[in-house]
């Protein structure tokens, strides 16, 4: 066994060992806890708790891989995925936190005073979390088949295994106090390897300095033009202006939107915190965004020096190129036969074919880090997907189980049987997640994208004109989202036809020059407008539907619920 | 304090609270989708160091700012509550 493997398995396991013991310690028996954490987390704590929530195994697998094969235009992630925070904190945390309850669908369903706007929301909930769970589950499965050694499908069910644990004991409380032991796991084992590939190649230890005053970047332009590749920091190049701007918008919307992230919110003691808490959760975020960019820098000029123009046996000579190669997701294809493996714009000449997916992990073995560097990766890989999957799950369980079986279905419902509910449901999705991971629709990140384009298509517009629209009312928000959950997936689905319904070409390549991950923008503008439209044409809300809207506008008199703890 | 008074206190604060939201949305969009997008094309001769400007603004810059302004928002709220006397 090599070291980097032992190393792989001592961080694993302790990681995980203590995971067990927080969900353990803080397991819970009542609704209040397995929900909304009994709203006693602080600030600060809840903001590294979002953090990890939020950054998922796309965020520390694939995000730098892609960043680095799209140069400039990685942008859209990287903005997105940050940006939409801004949106959280002033238009939607404070307000839901005021709102007081459990879930996104308690908002919908009581501000549009709807069992059917409730049940639209819980449906639309269960959707896009199970999107996003999926790209979890295939993150576990690369990470255990690179490093364990297990097959990806293996790897996936093992994944399933120890989220159904955490999950289904835990509840929010659990998954609260595990995510910020996970978020100090992944943002260590993000950062040390890319200080050390940092000092390696520029010199200063610091990456974001490193990456702004060495001649990294200068000199990766050079090799890029050299190769035949636009520039790295060429803007605009794969994509069109237009696109970059929607794909960017829709990622941020669907930040503000996704449930698993807004539901954090209601987890704090109050208004006040909620803000302070949205601070703190993209402070901690941007220390692994800030830091991602550069890695994809000097990711991409370590693998051409290492690998272009080399070789075919000098390339397997290198560990982590043999044991890449087995997981296939680096390839060579030496098509002129001249011994040497190249890198080529264009796929069918390249001779080399690199997963994006493996960028992250591999970069500490291609710049030669200490093996107990290199294994940490492994279990900062494991604790984002792992905290991201059990958040997701959280709130398909709080959907199905107080949304739709408690609050719809079977209202005398006790405690004890809304808690079994519960459990049982995510034990449910779980398996769901697992068979979505093994077979994938797309890779991580892409898979990810989708549920954010539904995000911002269909929550962020009811809910902010919820909050700042007094007027909207229940025919109008009903219509409004149906109409924008309905256009984003028709969208996604023509454009994505090849890989999701099997068609030889895409039905349609792009929207008016929108791709399908900037749809998103199209369905949260459509959304908007026929959300006020329908409003303006039929009754206003009730008089105390009115005076909800007013109260969640001021801050006094959120505390209360958390007195008591 | 008088039913009239309490509610122009809370038309008071909400018009305080979005002209604040207003101004900071401005910046969010400027430093994004301005420096890092719109004006990326003109701008890609100015240099951060030894990167371009609007490359270092979409991909370091806008996201510094965006976590300035969420801290910003909350310390100003925090006056603006206690002004209009709706703290908690």
């Amino acid at each position: 066994m090599s070291e980097v493997m032992i190393w792989t398995i001592v961080w694993v396991v302790l990681s995980f060992g203590l995971y067990m013991y927080i969900g353990f310690a803080a397991r819970v028996r009542d609704t209040k806890g397995f929900y909304v954490a009994g709203q006693g987390v602080p600030a600060i704590a809840n903001g590294a708790a979002t953090a990890a929530d939020w950054m998922s195994a796309a965020s520390f697998i694939s995000m730098s891989g892609l960043i680095s094969t799209m140069g400039f235009d990685g942008s859209v992630y990287l903005l997105g995925w940050t940006g939409g925070y801004v949106l959280l904190a002033l238009l939607l945390a404070p307000y839901l936190r005021k709102f007081n309850k459990y879930t996104v669908p308690d908002f919908v369903g009581d501000r549009y005073y709807s069992k059917v706007a409730r049940a639209v929301a819980a449906v639309s909930v269960v959707f896009i979390s199970m999107t996003y769970v999926a790209g979890q589950m295939r993150g576990v499965g690369v990470v255990f088949s690179r490093f364990l050694g297990l097959d990806i499908n293996m790897g996936v069910v093992v994944g399933m295994i120890i989220v159904a644990f955490f999950a289904v004991l835990g509840g929010m409380k659990g998954i609260t106090w595990t995510q910020v032991a996970q978020f100090f796991v992944l943002i260590i084992a993000f950062i040390i390897p890319a200080v050390a590939i940092s000092a390696k190649l520029t010199g200063n230890p610091i990456p974001q300095l490193g990456l702004v005053f060495s001649d990294i970047v200068p000199k990766l332009n050079q090799i890029q033009t050299d190769l035949g590749f636009k520039e790295y920091t060429q803007p605009f190049r794969s994509r069109s202006m237009i696109d970059v701007i929607c794909i960017t918008f829709s990622l941020m919307a669907g930040t503000a939107g996704l449930p698993h992230v807004i539901v954090r919110f209601y987890t704090v003691p109050n208004v006040r915190a909620a803000r302070y808490s949205a601070g703190w959760a993209l402070l901690f975020i941007s220390l692994l965004y800030l830091t991602a960019p550069a890695v994809a820098v000097f990711a991409r000029y370590n693998l051409i020096e290492t690998l272009h123009g080399k070789t075919l046996t000098e390339v397997r000579q290198l560990d982590w190129v043999n044991s890449w190669e087995k997981t296939k997701l680096l390839k060579f294809d030496d098509k002129n036969a001249d011994g040497i493996v190249e890198l080529k714009p264009a796929a069918k000449d390249s001779e080399i074919t690199i997963d994006n997916d493996i960028i992250v992990l591999a970069t500490p073995e291609i710049a030669q880090l200490a093996p107990f560097v290199i294994g940490l990766v492994a279990a900062g890989a494991l604790a984002a997907a792992l905290s991201t999957a059990s958040g997701l799950l959280l709130v398909v369980s709080s959907s199905v189980a107080h949304d739709i079986y408690f609050r719809l279905i079977n209202p005398n419902a006790s405690e004890s049987q809304q808690l079994l509910v519960g459990r049982i449901v995510i034990f449910i999705a779980v398996v769901a997640a697992g068979y979505f991971g093994i077979n994938p629709p797309g890779f991580v990140a892409e898979v990810v994208a989708f549920a954010f384009g539904l995000a911002a298509a269909s929550f962020f517009p009811i809910i902010l004109l919820g909050i700042f629209d007094k007027r909207t009312n229940s025919q109008g928000a009903i219509a409004g989202m149906l109409v924008g959950m309905i256009f984003t997936t028709v969208m996604i689905f023509m454009m994505r036809s090849v890989q999701l319904l099997g068609t030889a070409t895409p039905i349609m390549t792009d929207f008016m020059g929108i791709s399908a991950q900037g749809i998103g923008v199209v369905g949260l503008i459509l959304n908007l407008v026929v959300t006020f439209a329908v409003s303006r044409a039929t009754p206003p809300p009730p008089a105390e539907v009115q005076e909800m809207v007013e109260s969640v506008r001021v801050p006094r008199g959120a505390g209360s619920a958390s007195a008591a703890h | 304090m008088s039913k009239q008074k309490m509610d122009e206190r809370a038309i008071g604060y909400w018009k305080a609270n979005i002209s604040l939201i207003g101004i900071l949305m401005a910046i969010w969009a400027f430093v994004s989708f301005g420096l890092g997008y719109l004006l990326a094309n003109p701008l890609n001769g100015i240099h951060i160091g030894n990167v371009p400007l609007p490359f270092w603004m979409a991909q370091q810059g806008a996201i510094i700012v965006f976590v300035i302004l969420i801290f910003t928002y909350a310390k100003l709220m925090d006056g603006i509550d206690a002004k209009f006397d709706v703290n908690e």
